[in-house]
């Protein structure tokens, strides 16, 4: 038997923190590529410390369901799972190419196969670009248009910023896009200036975050200028200095997000047969109807 | 519905086939073949308390299993349905039904009382759930779930779930619409159930619910719990919360008797100081243990830690009486989660809102000082 465990930070005060977790696991677990699906939080319960003895299988798929690598994909989560003999060097990464590496779970006696976070995984640039489409509800936006790629900055972890930067560039090397440009929140070049940035008109702004909560819905729409109070929400497209601005929110909350969680599992050896190319259809789907429905754009 | 009155054809061939192996289980005895010395090498044995049958052709073996149904859609239920053996989750479905744990345990009740209480629907409560099991067809056990204060209701008066998983969204909102970021905070909403569960969906429900309490329920039955006490809880901790371990251990039995008693959590605090070394706090009568310090104690810890790094200060306040005591009526109104049910006229209530509004117009300054006495700070 084979079991997923999506593992992410969860909050003490945001009821909607885990929402995106829950979402993604449904949609891996729909499509029954695992005997079991969990989920299991730092800040939420399961704990860490107690999602692995919640299933039965002998192999377990762990996922870290967050943006970067670093403290908490590579000292936290370990510990925390009791992951005998954890080397970050194991992952042999550069700040954006963990694969995987196996232990056993001293307390269950699992082998946990701990794959790097969802959000260096190189299929992360496809769900970048499929948020770009959801949200202007063209799903083959990208001439005339420039993106934004939207993330911390290094002032938490250094890799925070590699990340943005390596997504960046992966989605500028395709060429769909007319300008593509990394920005960040506490630091050059930052997010406050998107206008200044570029020279197309329209830009959409995709923050590389996984769940919404206060930096996604509440400082970033603010210091762009989509609103002056965050209360009274704002416009998709929002004008601000003569360019308007397709801000997408967090992009943990798209449905191909899933893939990315079953591609990190698959690389590190889990057999999923076709569930990739099923989730990647099904997710298009979900989103097609799902920004129908929202066409106001609230 | 659970007076089985005949042997269901698949399950009657999976006991054949696996009476080859040899089956016993719940009081069935199944077999086939030569192992067993004293047996025809070539003939069925069927036995069940209600008797024993031996030396059978298949058919007759048949009718053997047909004198006692309920052993067989019992033993199938279990080995064919269920099966894990050595899970959690199987061995809270048997605890559900009072069925024996395994086959030294003779505390538990036999396959024809199971039945006869099963037809009626059986229920346990698990923190502040209910769950009711019946027989179904063939012997499937179904699963109900439900708030044990809704235990009368007409399932026509709950919100009825058939999605497992569903349970997260119930779980995450306190009858106030208030998020609940601790699972076992006994401030569970009323008003749904989950009906018609089989026994995996019902375990997924029970640990939407409960996170984890099944499974360290089990390991405690097992004796294999492990417990991870507060001293090294706190010294594993990095980052903010690397400073935990500054606080003594008076302050630490403040944090159980704050945060891990009944009224505030329903898992049984299983965690000390140390392992020789007791904190001194009622551990709680959940079913459920709770093995470590959890992330909101670890939390809410980093906020004591630095609170307690103050130095006391000496103020000198001028109160009447009734303003002592109505402050001290207002911290206890908070600390209980009373402050909600005072009313709005009750001006005898110390924690009123219209008597504390009063306390503040008469006893704080324009800067919100108590008294006029400004707050010390180094």
């Amino acid at each position: 038997m084979q079991a997923l465990v999506i593992v992410a930070h969860g909050s003490h005060l945001n009821p909607d923190s885990s929402t995106p977790t829950y979402e993604h696991a449904d949609t891996v677990r729909a499509v029954g590529a695992f005997d079991e699906v969990k989920t299991g939080f730092w800040k939420e319960e399961p704990s860490l410390r107690e999602v692995l003895r919640t299933v039965e299988s002998d192999d377990v798929y762990v996922v870290p369901f967050f943006v970067s690598e670093g403290y908490f994909t590579e000292e936290v989560i370990p510990r925390e799972l009791r992951l005998d003999g954890w080397d970050v060097a194991d992952w042999d990464s550069d700040g954006t190419s963990a694969d995987h590496a196996v232990y056993t779970a001293a307390d269950t006696g699992q082998r946990v196969h701990y794959c790097g976070p969802v959000g260096t995984h190189d299929s992360m640039t496809d769900v970048i670009v499929r948020r770009a489409e959801s949200i202007t509800g063209d799903p083959n936006v990208g001439d005339g248009f420039g993106l934004a790629v939207v993330g911390h900055g290094t002032e938490r972890n250094e890799n925070s910023a590699k990340a943005i930067e390596y997504h960046a560039e992966r989605v500028r090397e395709r060429g769909r896009f007319d300008e593509v440009q990394a920005l960040y929140m506490d630091e050059e070049p930052e997010v406050d200036d998107v206008a200044d940035y570029f020279e197309s008109e329209d830009v959409v702004v995709v923050p590389l975050f996984v769940a919404d909560g206060y930096h996604t819905q509440e400082d970033i729409p603010e210091d762009m200028g989509l609103t002056d109070d965050y209360r009274k929400g704002y416009d998709v497209p929002a004008e601000v200095d003569g360019h308007r601005i397709w801000y997408a929110g967090a992009v943990g909350t798209e449905p191909l997000m899933a893939d990315v969680i079953l591609e990190r599992a698959r690389d590190a050896g889990a057999d999923v047969g076709d569930a990739v190319e099923v989730v990647r259809e099904r997710t298009r789907k979900t989103e097609a109807a799902a920004s129908g429905s929202s066409a106001a754009g609230d | 519905m659970a007076e089985l009155a005949e042997v269901d054809d698949e399950q009657f061939a999976a006991l054949k086939s696996a009476a080859e192996e040899g089956v016993q289980f719940d009081g069935l005895y199944a077999h086939y073949g030569r192992e067993d010395y004293d047996r025809d090498p070539d003939a069925y044995a069927f036995g069940s308390p209600a008797g024993e049958h031996t030396k059978l052709d298949a058919e007759a073996f048949r009718e053997a299993a047909e004198s006692a149904p309920r052993y067989v859609s019992n033993w199938y239920y279990w080995e064919r349905v269920v099966e894990g053996h050595g899970t959690p989750r199987r061995a809270f479905l048997r605890w559900l039904e009072g069925a024996p744990s395994d086959m030294r345990d003779e505390s538990g009740l036999g396959v024809e009382d199971r039945y006869e209480r099963l037809a009626a629907g059986t229920s346990r409560e698990w923190g502040q759930l209910l769950v009711r099991t019946t027989v179904g067809d063939r012997g499937h056990r179904r699963y109900e779930v439900r708030h044990v204060d809704d235990e009368g209701a007409p399932l026509d008066d709950l919100d009825v779930h058939e999605s497992p998983l569903d349970a997260r969204e119930v779980a995450k909102y306190d009858p106030k619409g208030r998020y609940r970021p601790l699972k076992t905070a006994p401030s569970l909403q009323r008003g749904w159930a989950f009906t018609d569960l089989d026994g995996r969906d019902l375990y997924e429900c029970v640990d939407a619910f409960y996170p984890a309490t099944v499974a360290n329920w089990y390991r405690e039955r097992e004796g294999a719990l492990d417990v991870t006490h507060w001293e090294e809880t706190a010294e594993r901790q990095t980052g903010i919360y690397d400073v935990i371990d500054e606080l003594d251990a008076e302050a630490v039995e403040r944090i159980a008797a704050t945060c891990c008693v009944d009224s505030q959590c329903l898992k049984r605090r299983q965690w000390d100081h140390d392992e020789d070394d007791e904190i001194d706090v009622p551990r709680g009568d959940g079913l459920f243990p709770c093995r470590e310090p959890c992330s909101l104690v670890v939390a809410a810890a980093r906020k004591w830690t630095t609170l307690e790094r103050e130095e006391s200060h000496s103020y000198e306040f001028e109160l009447t009486p009734s303003e002592k005591e109505q402050l001290e009526e207002l911290v206890d109104a908070v600390a209980d989660n009373r402050v909600d049910e005072i009313r709005e006229a009750d001006v005898y209530e110390g924690a009123n809102r219209y008597r504390t509004r009063y306390l503040r117009e008469k006893l704080f300054d324009e800067d919100g000082n108590l008294a006029g006495v400004a707050t010390e700070r180094e």
